[in-house]
């Protein structure tokens, strides 16, 4: 339990570096968890390979949400639209280095929902996508 | 009896738990649901032990003695509010389901294109939705009874409202979120001499006041079971008789009937006409060993022990330099306390006071449209009942303290 508010967690939460805005952009997508009111957006730079060349997200939410964001912005820079759609709930938990319980997972993974849903050029962020 | 704090406590089992090691469990979430006291386990598991059966026409012991405790709980629930006679209570799923069955009953016979419901921005997604998808069926106009910035209704704007000749005011007695007692004798006289039924949402006021409805002149009550010691599953729905009967059936099935044809049916008579198929009979026996529970501590014991802890908190929380508390001063509300603190999510406050065994509630709890009004996303929400302390209280503002060093 003591492990959910590690300090990288409150560092990527209170100084996130990838928060912000790409214009333009390639793929930009947005949606919010009507649990917790918790939003994220996730815009991307894509080069002619297929390559995020640049990522950066914004939005409002708990700390689990938006250090997740941050960190999982960072983690696919460099990664092919192939190997982003590859990702699963694994890598998130892998970035935050801890466990989570059902609820708090769903704040966690907000932000791989949003990744994919733009990837993926969906309407809406489903939970099948990161299953 | 009088009341007796510490014995209140070895009545519920539940909170000597230890939720993480050596630490027990501070349960400040009983608006969501509260804790059961163990003659209410007792007497469930007692049911299922020596006499469960399906109710009526069964002519054997088991089916006679299930028949009967189904009908003694109904009972003790029609005295617990006062109700004139036992056939007045509807049993259902919960107060969801009580709402939903005036709406999908009594509104869809009486209700056409541009009648007025009234409501207010204070309430439970349970009392806004069923009018919205009745809205969306019937064109029904719905206005709102607005909030007043310290969390009250405003009733000059509700006078307003009812000179626009409404057919239904639908409003809670207690606020889930804000803790707001409403003024709801005034609200269903207003009501009533403007033509309109009311339905009064009785899930926060039942369990924690005396409510008495042939005082209030309800015309409907619903409430839960299991936010008042009770199950899960089961909750009630008063109605005025003269309107129960009028009413045309909710579901269709085995025993909500007198007669059935291969083309047609003739429905029972009150409570049993909106009671199809088998029932949550056990959970009906928890019901009425639940109301017997809080009868014999008394229900104006319960509330003015209640109203000491939300005093005693809302003094403690205010003290905290970065909380804002939601909601009226102590003397108009329940013990309900919901705040933000300092820009952090409520998710994180809650996560951090749950180290520390602290149960808080964390979220929009269901009522959505009043969050917005105040310009909040969520909030987090500690609410106290019978068994509550003033030590829970000093936990939790310890456990707020917390939070900040976490957060820095």
């Amino acid at each position: 339990m003591d492990d959910l508010y590690r300090e990288i967690i409150i560092e990527h939460y209170k100084n996130p570096s990838y928060r912000g805005h790409l214009d333009p952009h390639d793929i930009s997508f947005a949606d919010n968890n009507p649990l917790c009111g918790d939003h994220i957006q996730i815009d991307l730079r894509v080069d002619k390979d297929g390559k995020v060349t640049e990522a950066r997200f914004d939005g409002h939410g708990c700390a689990i949400s938006q250090a997740s964001a941050d960190l999982l912005v960072e983690s696919v820079i460099g990664k092919s639209l192939d190997e982003v759609k590859a990702l699963n709930k694994q890598h998130i938990l892998d970035l935050l280095g801890i466990d989570l319980g059902p609820v708090r997972l769903k704040c966690a993974l907000l932000s791989l929902k949003v990744l994919k849903a733009g990837v993926y050029g969906l309407g809406e962020a489903s939970d099948s996508l990161v299953e | 009896m009088s009341f007796n704090l510490q014995q209140i406590r070895k009545d519920f089992p539940i909170l000597e738990r230890e939720v993480h090691p050596g630490i027990k469990v501070v349960y400040l979430d009983s608006t969501a649901t509260s804790q059961k006291p163990v003659s209410v386990i007792e007497a469930m598991d007692d049911f299922y032990r020596r006499s469960n059966a399906n109710i009526h026409r069964g002519v054997h012991v088991l089916a006679e003695e299930a028949t009967a405790m189904y009908e003694q709980a109904r009972v003790k629930i029609a005295k617990f509010i006062n109700a004139p006679s036992a056939h007045q209570i509807v049993y259902t799923r919960n107060t969801t389901e009580s709402i939903n069955l005036v709406a999908y009953t009594w509104a869809r016979a009486n209700l056409k294109s541009g009648d007025l419901i009234i409501l207010t921005e204070m309430e439970h997604h349970s009392n806004l939705v069923p009018w919205h998808i009745l809205a969306a069926e019937r064109g029904v106009r719905l206005e709102f009874i607005p909030v007043t910035g310290d969390g009250l209704l405003d009733i000059d704007a509700y006078r307003s409202l009812l000179s626009q000749g409404p057919k239904l005011v639908s409003f809670t007695h207690m606020s889930n979120v804000l803790g707001t007692i409403t003024p709801a004798q005034e609200i269903i006289r207003m009501a009533h001499e403007a033509g309109a039924i009311t339905i009064l949402d009785g899930a926060q006021s039942v369990p924690h006041l005396k409510v008495d409805v042939q005082k209030l002149d309800a015309d409907f009550l619903a409430f839960s079971a299991h936010k008042m010691c009770g199950p899960t599953g089961i909750g009630a729905l008063y109605g005025k008789t003269a309107l129960l009967e009028a009413m045309p059936p909710f579901l269709g099935g085995g025993d909500m009937i007198k007669e059935v044809k291969l083309r047609s049916f003739r429905p029972n008579s009150i409570p049993a006409k909106f009671e199809a198929g088998t029932p949550a009979i056990a959970e009906s026996v928890g019901f009425g060993a639940a109301v017997d529970y809080l009868a014999s501590i008394g229900m104006e014991e319960i509330s003015a022990h209640e109203h000491e802890i939300i005093d005693y908190a809302l003094e403690r929380l205010e003290e905290i330099p970065g909380l804002k508390l939601f909601g009226p001063t102590a003397d108009k509300k329940g013990g309900v306390a919901s705040f933000t603190f300092e820009g952090i999510h409520p998710h994180d406050v809650a996560q951090i006071l749950d180290r520390d065994g602290i149960a808080v509630r964390a979220g929009h709890h269901c009522a959505q449209p009043l969050h917005e009004k105040f310009g909040i996303s969520a909030t987090t929400r500690a609410s106290f009942y019978l068994y509550s302390t003033k030590d829970e209280v000093d936990k939790l503002v310890d456990g707020i303290y917390k939070v900040k060093k976490v957060f820095g």
